[in-house]
């Protein structure tokens, strides 16, 4: 009788957190795919199910004028983001876990000061600067703004895989007649290569949704694509923004494809060199 | 060389670091300090700014409003994030990495994105109130959004992973043999995962709250597209103290009773919790 209550018991709380955990993900994600289907919907308004099938909204969205420049104007701010935040993050990921030096935890924390400051006054400070510079309006504002949101993620991505990385290789490279550069363009780069594209796609992408600061410093001439939604949302809710967001979940879900495979080629990559070693 | 070099020798492995740091003090710190010192200096040295704050009732209740909703937040992430958190780090192989995958995918979509479905899905006419029309379970479409019922949903879907990922982090790495063996020796499965699993995975409780409850203290989209005007936070009373009053000293002040809170939180916990090895830093 005991036997079967403990069993019984067993049964409850080994399917109770299944089931509750499990509703929770489908809680967080179903919202994200819903839009998928509403946006082929060719209706005005909202009507759900959709009644009928077209691909309107997508050919307002490459057609119109407005909508594709944001998109352009994006794709260039984030691309020029991305590059900026690897060459400044990736020096500084070095210093952080191979430089000794004073003062080290204080670095760290002004690496992720820009994550911890609430936007809206990252906002206003940059409106304040970039007004008195007369930038307003600016990719240069735009791209520097972002590089700042931008850069620590490179530095986090990036000083987890350098602090995997074996220094015996580097020594080894260097024993048998490399020099520093050699070194560091056939060891090391080859080996830390994922964590940075990943920090840089990670700045790609908060850059390609950055919307606080571009409401503050877009102003007329240089609209990014979240700020024209932003603009679409507040005014009324108009269909376009479901074909954008539709193609932002899409592109979203290939980045983080990517990432997960430059994640496995890693770990190849370091079983590899376990391998190699012993 | 200018630099004595007895004065450089501790320093030079910060050296990598000096363009980035160099670039954030330009186009953050510097900016920074310009808009905050505009709380004290209207044009003169004054703290009549700081006075404004608790001079009004509006105020200080939007500034309650925000603790109150930061804390609800918090506690519903924690009792939906610990069970996601649990079944993820129990489940093995690609059952496993689906999930996490879920979680990692509402993580970075775009919070623009996120709000937007919550109005698709919120608004009268939208697809909660035309399921439930068409089910017959109401007569007339239920006000959803524009709201603080809104707001809270649309915030707890935007930082549950926020308490998902931190509080994964800590449950991957507990002994899973050690509820076992507390089973083996007669406690129930419950009362196992209670008393040895939970206590292990506080550390990934507090950071999980620390970090929900500090983002929440500044949330801007979510309260301003799903609160409709009626469920002003912090964030949203400097935007329009700015934007529509051009009242920016009063907005400075504000803005740095915020950032001292936040990062009071936040250096407070890492001394004590450790937040920083959770970032990798």
């Amino acid at each position: 009788m005991s036997e079967i209550l403990s069993f019984k018991n067993k049964n409850w709380f080994d399917v109770f957190p299944y089931l509750f955990g499990g509703a929770v993900i489908f809680f967080m994600v179903l919202p994200i795919l819903i839009i998928i289907p509403m946006s082929f919907s060719q209706a005005q308004y909202f009507e759900f199910p959709p009644r009928s099938f077209s691909f309107k909204w997508y050919i307002n969205f490459f057609t119109d004028r407005y909508w594709r420049g944001s998109m352009f104007l994006s794709l260039q701010v984030a691309t020029i983001t991305m590059f900026l935040a690897i060459m400044l993050g990736t020096p500084a990921a070095f210093a952080i876990v191979r430089g000794r030096f004073k003062g080290k935890s204080l670095l760290q924390a002004l690496v992720l000061s820009p994550r911890i400051i609430p936007f809206i006054i990252t906002a206003l400070a940059a409106y304040f600067f970039y007004a008195r510079l007369k930038l307003i309006g600016s990719m240069v504002a735009l791209v520097t703004a972002h590089t700042v949101l931008a850069t620590p993620f490179v530095v986090i991505t990036l000083s987890a895989a350098l602090k995997g990385f074996d220094r015996t290789l580097e020594l080894a490279a260097m024993g048998l007649g490399a020099n520093r550069l050699q070194t560091y363009l056939r060891v090391t780069l080859p080996v830390i290569r994922p964590g940075i594209i990943s920090g840089g796609i990670l700045a790609f992408m908060t850059s390609f949704d950055e919307v606080i600061i571009a409401i503050y410093i877009c102003g007329t001439s240089a609209v990014t694509l979240p700020k024209q939604m932003w603009d679409g949302m507040i005014r009324e809710i108009e269909p376009t923004i479901t074909a954008v967001a539709s193609l932002i979940v899409g592109v979203t879900i290939l980045l983080m494809m990517l990432m997960g495979a430059l994640g496995k080629s890693g770990a190849t990559t370091k079983e590899s060199r376990k391998a190699s070693a012993s | 060389m200018f630099f004595p070099r007895q004065l450089l020798k501790g320093w030079s492995g910060a050296f990598p670091s000096i363009p980035m740091i160099l670039f954030m003090v330009i186009f953050l710190f510097y900016p920074l300090l310009r808009v905050l010192l505009l709380s004290i200096f209207d044009p003169g040295f004054t703290l009549k700014h700081y006075a404004a704050i608790f001079q009004s009732p509006i105020y200080l209740k939007v500034i309650a409003m925000t603790l109150e909703i930061s804390l609800l937040v918090t506690a519903l992430c924690l009792l939906l994030g610990y069970p996601v958190a649990y079944v993820i780090s129990s489940v093995k192989g690609k059952w496993g990495t689906w999930l996490m995958g879920m979680v990692v995918l509402c993580f970075w979509t775009s919070i623009l994105v996120r709000t937007y479905s919550w109005m698709i899905l919120l608004q009268r006419t939208g697809v909660i109130n035309t399921v439930l029309l068409e089910l017959g379970l109401i007569s007339k479409p239920l006000g959803l959004m524009y709201n603080l019922f809104g707001v809270t949903l649309g915030m707890i879907h935007v930082l549950l992973p926020y308490m998902v990922l931190p509080l994964y982090g800590v449950m991957e790495g507990i002994d899973r043999s050690l509820p076992k063996a507390a089973q083996n020796l007669g406690a129930t499965p419950f009362k196992a995962f209670w008393k040895v699993f939970v206590p292990l995975s506080l550390p990934g409780v507090g950071a999980g709250c620390i970090l929900v409850f500090v983002i929440a203290l500044g949330f801007f989209i979510t309260p301003a597209l799903l609160g409709g005007g009626k469920v002003i936070m912090i964030s949203n009373l400097i935007d329009s103290q700015v934007t529509q009053l051009l009242n920016w000293g009063f907005a400075a002040a504000i803005s740095l009773a915020l950032i001292v809170v936040t990062l009071a939180i936040f250096f407070l916990s890492n001394r004590y919790l450790g937040l920083a090895r959770m970032w990798g830093g």
